[in-house]
């Protein structure tokens, strides 16, 4: 960027692999592309979001004797632990996505976006038939049939912040995949939807047992 | 900025993917493990401190090896994570008084 000033101000100033000094504006502290650090501050600031609102409900949990625990084995927990490793997987592909655009294999991108955006999309059906079973068995936001009524606001809260990420994130990776293979987006594009995909798949690894496992219906 | 990007792409093209199958298989088993420990009877408070370990160690994986931050340079880990984690971590405040108001609750 600025490149010749520097020399004028100060010449013995060090320089960096592009021969420009650190201080000239020039040079990339983190080595890495400005998209990606912006991915990264975003991410930063949605971890404290989803953060506060699980210390919320983990101190709601703690502190209600008589928290609903309707997750049956079956379907609930089954399903739960089958939506995990879908989300689990599509992150796995995900990588694969990325490894596959560092090494310029355009056709392999978009395959293994498309499969992470599936893993997405069966993710949201399956977590929507929770919804409905729970909605028909009279959970509301305030209200529900079996105990705290903070329950029902909880858990909507929660779940619906993390579907509308997943909703979010089928979008943007099919875009990118999209964009990728037209030649309009570059392999870090690619890195950078990565970087929000595996932070959706991480959130989920506090959902899934704190609302569903601390839940459970046990004998 | 070519340079950055050139330094970016050469770490991942190096890296092999053996190690992301492995987190992969670490993160399946876990989660295994952790709906196993839901039907063993454990009282709320060790459950949920046993819970939170295991998502945390979760969490660190996929950050470490999926999100690749493990390859990035160490300035870039030491402006994200640390003013992070002191954040969350001062959020655990509140803990000890949501066991308060379980235990004195009137009975």
């Amino acid at each position: 960027m600025a490149g010749g000033h520097e020399a004028i101000g100060n010449p013995a100033a060090p320089l960096d692999a592009a021969g420009e000094s650190v201080w000239s504006g020039g040079a990339s502290p983190y080595a890495v592309p400005s998209k990606k650090f912006g991915m990264w501050l975003f991410i930063v600031s949605d971890s404290i979001t989803f953060s506060s609102l699980i210390i919320a409900y983990s101190y709601v949990r703690l502190a209600s004797p008589h928290w609903p625990r309707p997750f049956e084995f079956w379907p609930s927990i089954v399903n739960a632990t089958v939506m995990t490793l879908v989300l689990l997987t599509s992150s796995l592909t995900m990588v694969l996505a990325v490894h596959a655009a560092k090494h310029g294999d355009r056709n392999r991108v978009v395959r293994w976006m498309l499969l992470t955006g599936l893993g997405g999309v069966i993710f949201d059906v399956l977590h929507i038939h929770e919804w409905i079973g729970l909605i028909e068995h009279g959970v509301r936001l305030f209200k529900n049939p079996w105990g705290a009524p903070l329950f029902g606001a909880a858990f909507f809260t929660l779940t619906g912040l993390h579907m509308t990420h997943v909703t979010i994130g089928v979008v943007y990776l099919t875009v990118v995949a999209i964009g990728f293979k037209r030649g309009k987006y570059t392999s870090d594009d690619v890195e950078v939807s990565g970087l929000y995909w595996h932070f959706v798949d991480l959130v989920w690894m506090f959902l899934f047992p704190l609302i569903y496992l601390l839940s459970a219906k046990t004998a | 900025m070519e340079t950055t990007q050139a330094a970016s792409e050469a770490a991942h093209a190096g890296a092999s993917k053996r190690p992301i199958y492995y987190v992969w298989i670490t993160l399946v088993v876990i989660t295994g493990f952790e709906t196993f420990l839901a039907y063993q009877g454990l009282e709320l408070k060790v459950m949920l401190g046993i819970l939170m370990t295991l998502s945390i160690i979760k969490a660190s994986l996929i950050v470490a090896y999926f999100m690749h931050l493990r390859y990035e340079r160490r300035n870039l880990v030491l402006t994200l994570m640390p003013a992070m984690l002191w954040v969350i971590a001062m959020l655990f405040m509140f803990f000890p008084d949501s066991i308060r108001l379980y235990e004195l609750r009137p009975k």
